[in-house]
């Protein structure tokens, strides 16, 4: 099967559905692969580079949209509002991968079903721990984020990270991360990378682990209330806990200077988190980031797609396209999620592929297979937090302490009983007992600091020494009954092997450790 | 030789003993300590030929260059990897040497009267009951290293009931054994019931815990000579077996405390199996990379730690591994290693390998010091090791809940080289394997090892 990859037709879009590397390894999976000219180009991949890997150029958008699979980012144009009429140029029975938004794109979808197609919505990824390789919005956030922290410090007028200089002391920037999903945590990381302090805040507690695995504080409410919905996305809170965090978020305005918002509830606008008031108690040249300004933003003063600067001096950024703002990296990332989808549509590697619906990944995947609106899939819930539960009831026996009477007691009884021995035994007995006693504590002192690595040797020698047992042997060799000097015999020579293997081994081992 | 100059000898030889222990406890001295140990059995073999009241010379001269012939042919031709199996056998002949003493003391004693003919039977009974233990321990032991025998754990019912009842027996036994002045009867049923209890003491551990029961053999064939020496009112052999015999414990203690088991129910045997393992579904799924993806890792990356396992003892890749590790090294990559304390089959087998294969022996560090350095790794190679790379140990309720465990997952990529998705010894389940950070790489580890040094 030929693959198509057109050049994005969106206006300002830069990226690209296939880098160089995705195209080759497209190719080891038994695809053919064309890219329309220049369709890298705003990514920096030139026509030859595609070349190189084994790919073939088209020459226009009609000849790229033509193939029985095309990859794309934005979803094909239905040629409303002076755009080009991308569907209808797609072929019969071809299957297209691009991200959709189904629920938001009604009109969208209604065209894809008219013509004998298959759609595939990179933004519908099931989540699941099988599905991570193709999570595209992963991978978008996850740049998003990054990019999100470039950009708030690209409009900050100062360091990040404190310093100490001879031109007197620099205070570190504060970030709060309102939200920590991928978008959330990649910013939390790069805001700790440049060296800023990071508080971070989401309503779920189950991710306050990650958070902290980070490196950023979790600001915690006294609340409590489960937000996790089972899909591995947040939900709505209920009244009480959203007064409780606008007046955690109020008091964190004060004192903050960059704001990152990624809130985000999926089907619904995005919930006002910053109100106005906040934004106008907060210290002038401080900047706020809204990642979720495409659906309407987080911060009330957001503008979608703009920089807003409020009356105080507060840089209110509402950017749609901060992925598009590392193209090279942004089609790196999504070409591999089509990639690993692909390899799940082409079990044989033959380049054919086929579209099995009883696996929950492709059904998610798919929302239209032969012209038929097949979004939205049957739900999977899967979710970290649950899983967790039976795990702790689980009862772990504990560890019996023996109690201080116990231990005496047992103390005394052993006292008692060796001083009846003793009373018993002869003197010459004692004498060897005191031997034996002393020895048992000096063999305790010499070994228990012996070094790890030395355990073998350490081993093969008291295996060696233990051959001592041969001087007793030795000793009844001479006795009178025969049966005695041979069972004596026996003993000598088995104890001999212990102690000349044990010590030749123990030389072969210590002649290899070498510094 | 006058009695009282072999009783110096005796002396010399003891303190030479306890010096060689001392030595063999650091790395610059243990050559040493070695020698010491020679020298003080060369002493005291020496002080007890020439003893007047030892006869029978030739036989003794004969029986020893038979013996230390076989010995030193065992010991050159031995592989490193079959340390575990040669150290265990050794364990037996000691055992059985200790019977066989045992009985000869019995048969033929000096005269003895009133309460030390009774100390010297007791003595007897018990010489030859830790022998006898430490006799077929060891050869069960032998066996399941080896795999003649199944290495899974022996679940007899009643088990903890047959050894107390065997303990029980025996006590029995001992005290009529006294009481009768010695009965031939009494000790042969002893010996029989020792033997056999031995053997299911060792077959009711796991093979995963085998490097603590060779250690406790070890420890049991020490106190076997201190028992020797009682009854045969021999201070130097008392001297040797208590001080291996106590050195033994403290090793399995000290591995004991790695695995986080009791000590009193690793002595009491059986220690192995009071958990359940839980199944071995799935977990997920996991992601395979090749040897040369690994390559092009391993060259970009600035700190990498290797992990060895069992598996690289199996495979034999230790020679591969080294090599790796120089030609990294040579590029001015950080490698180190990272040893769990019970990796392998013998405590420091992992060392043993790495020092034949000339990996310098500063740079492989134990558990404890390299754990907190896992998260400013790039790239963990985990070759072989499955149990002591397992987060399911930080889960309460898994079966290998508490043991302290390498944690590999913190570092920014994980390979884990591993025939297929079997389980461990442990028969416990990997998360490890399905974590996103975690790639696998199958196959022979050593085939996989010197494709990846091909390819750097």
């Amino acid at each position: 099967m030929i693959i198509g990859i057109p050049k994005e037709s969106l206006a300002g879009e830069t990226r690209v559905a296939a880098t160089p590397q995705t195209v080759s390894q497209l190719i080891k999976l038994g695809f053919e692969v064309t890219v329309e000219t220049g369709a890298g180009q705003a990514a920096n991949f030139a026509n030859q580079a595609y070349i190189d890997v084994g790919a073939t150029i088209a020459a226009d958008n009609v000849s790229a949209l033509n193939n029985k699979i095309v990859l794309k980012v934005n979803s094909p144009t239905d040629g409303t509002s002076d755009s080009l009429d991308e569907i209808a140029l797609l072929q019969d029975k071809s299957t297209v991968i691009s991200f959709v938004w189904p629920a938001q794109n009604e009109q969208l979808m209604e065209k894809l079903s008219e013509r004998d197609i298959n759609v595939m919505a990179m933004d519908c990824v099931p989540r699941m721990s099988r599905s991570q390789s193709l999570d595209a919005l992963s991978s978008m956030a996850n740049i998003g984020g990054y990019r999100a922290v470039i950009e708030a410090a690209h409009e900050f007028g100062r360091f990040f990270t404190g310093q100490i200089t001879a031109a007197g002391k620099v205070p570190p920037a504060k970030v709060l991360i309102i939200g920590a999903g991928v978008a959330g945590l990649s910013a939390l990381g790069a805001a700790g990378s440049l060296g800023a302090i990071v508080r971070a805040f989401d309503t779920r507690p189950e991710v306050k682990e990650q958070i902290n695995s980070m490196g950023a504080e979790f600001l915690e409410l006294e609340f409590d209330e489960e937000s996790g919905s089972g899909d591995g996305y947040a939900k709505v809170m209920s009244k009480e806990f959203i007064d409780a965090e606008m007046a955690l978020f109020a008091e964190q305005a004060k004192d903050v200077d960059i704001i990152i918002t990624t809130a985000l509830i999926p089907g619904k606008p995005a919930p006002k988190l910053i109100t106005k008031a906040m934004v106008d108690s907060m210290k002038p040249g401080s900047v706020i980031v809204d990642l979720a300004a495409a659906n309407g933003g987080n911060c009330e003063y957001c503008v979608t797609g703009e920089k807003h600067i409020t009356a105080n001096g507060v840089k209110v950024l509402g950017y749609t396209d901060l992925p598009g703002r590392l193209p090279a990296q942004s089609s790196q990332l999504y070409g591999t999620n089509l990639v690993n989808l692909l390899k799940l549509l082409t079990p044989q590697k033959d380049g054919d592929i086929t579209i099995d619906f009883d696996d929950e990944v492709v059904r998610g995947v798919t929302v239209v297979r032969d012209g038929e609106i097949t979004w939205p899939a049957p739900p999977i819930q899967v979710s970290v937090a649950p899983q967790a539960k039976p795990v702790a009831d689980v009862v772990v026996p504990e560890k019996q302490e023996m109690s201080k009477t116990v231990k005496y007691g047992l103390a005394l009884a052993g006292l008692i009983g060796f001083g009846a021995i003793a009373n018993y035994a002869p003197a010459e007995f004692l004498a060897h007992f005191t031997v034996f006693v002393l020895t048992c504590i000096i063999g305790y002192y010499v070994v228990w600091n012996v070094s790890h690595s030395l355990h073998t040797p350490l081993m093969s020698v008291t295996n060696a020494i233990s051959g001592i047992i041969i001087v007793g042997a030795l000793l009844q060799v001479g006795s009178d009954s025969v049966i005695v000097t041979l069972l004596a015999i026996v003993a000598t020579l088995i104890a001999t092997i212990n102690i000349v293997g044990g010590f030749a081994v123990t030389q072969r081992m210590l002649k290899m450790f070498k510094k | 030789m006058s009695q009282g100059l072999v009783s110096a000898a005796y002396i010399v030889a003891a303190v030479l003993f306890i010096m060689s222990l001392a030595g063999l406890s650091k790395q610059e001295t243990a050559q040493r300590g070695c020698y010491f140990g020679m020298a003080g059995m060369a002493i005291a073999l020496i002080a007890t030929v020439l003893n007047p009241s030892t006869e029978g010379v030739i036989f003794i001269v004969v029986a020893m260059i038979v013996g230390g012939t076989i010995g030193y042919r065992l010991a050159k031709k031995v592989e490193m990897t079959e340390m575990p199996e040669l150290v265990a056998i050794l364990h037996s002949f000691v055992g059985l040497a200790a019977v066989l003493v045992g009985y000869n003391s019995y048969l033929d004693h000096g005269v003895l009267v009133g309460a030390m003919k009774n100390i010297h039977l007791v003595e007897v009974f018990i010489g030859v009951f830790i022998g006898a233990v430490t006799f077929t321990g060891s050869i069960v032991a032998f066996a399941k290293l080896r795999g003649l025998i199944d290495t899974k754990a022996l679940m007899l019912p009643h088990r903890h009931k047959l050894n107390l009842a065997a303990l029980i027996v025996s006590g029995y036994l001992m005290v009529s054994f006294v009481n009768a002045d010695g009965s031939t009867t009494a000790l042969m049923l002893m010996t029989l019931i020792a033997f056999a209890f031995g053997y299911h003491l060792v077959a009711s551990i796991g093979g995963a815990d085998m490097p603590v029961v060779v250690s406790m053999l070890n420890s049991y064939s020490g106190w076997a000579a201190a028992a020797a020496g009682f009854m045969l009112s021999n201070d130097l052999l008392i001297v040797t077996g208590a001080l291996v015999g106590s050195s033994g414990a403290i090793l399995s203690y000290i591995m004991c405390r790695a695995m986080n088991r009791s000590f009193i129910s690793v002595i009491a045997g059986g220690f192995g199996t009071d958990v359940v393992a839980t199944g071995d579904e799935e977990q997920g799924e996991h992601f395979t990379t090749s040897a040369v993806e690994v390559a092009d890792l391993l060259t970009s990356a600035q700190r990498v730690i290797i992990t060895p396992g069992y598996g690289m003892a199996v495979a034999q890749a230790q020679y591969p591994v080294s090599e790796i590790t120089q030609k990294l090294r040579a590029k001015g990559i950080d490698v180190r290693f990272g040893i769990h304390p019970v990796a392998g089959r013998l405590p420091g087998h992992m060392n043993v390998l790495l020092a034949e294969a000339k990996v310098p022996y500063d740079i492989v560090l134990e558990m404890d010091e390299i754990n907190d350095d896992f998260s400013d790794t790039d790239v963990v190679l985990v070759i072989g090791a499955n149990d002591t790379v397992n987060p399911a140990a930080k889960e309460p309720g898994s079966p290998i809940a508490g043991m302290p465990i390498l944690e590999v997952w913190h570092a920014k990529n994980v390979v884990v080289f591993k025939r297929g998705m079997a389980t461990g010894y442990a028969g416990v389940q990997n998360p490890l394997f399905f974590k996103e950070n975690t790639q696998m790489l199958f196959g022979d580890a050593k085939e996989s090892v010197e494709q990846i040094l091909k390819a750097l």
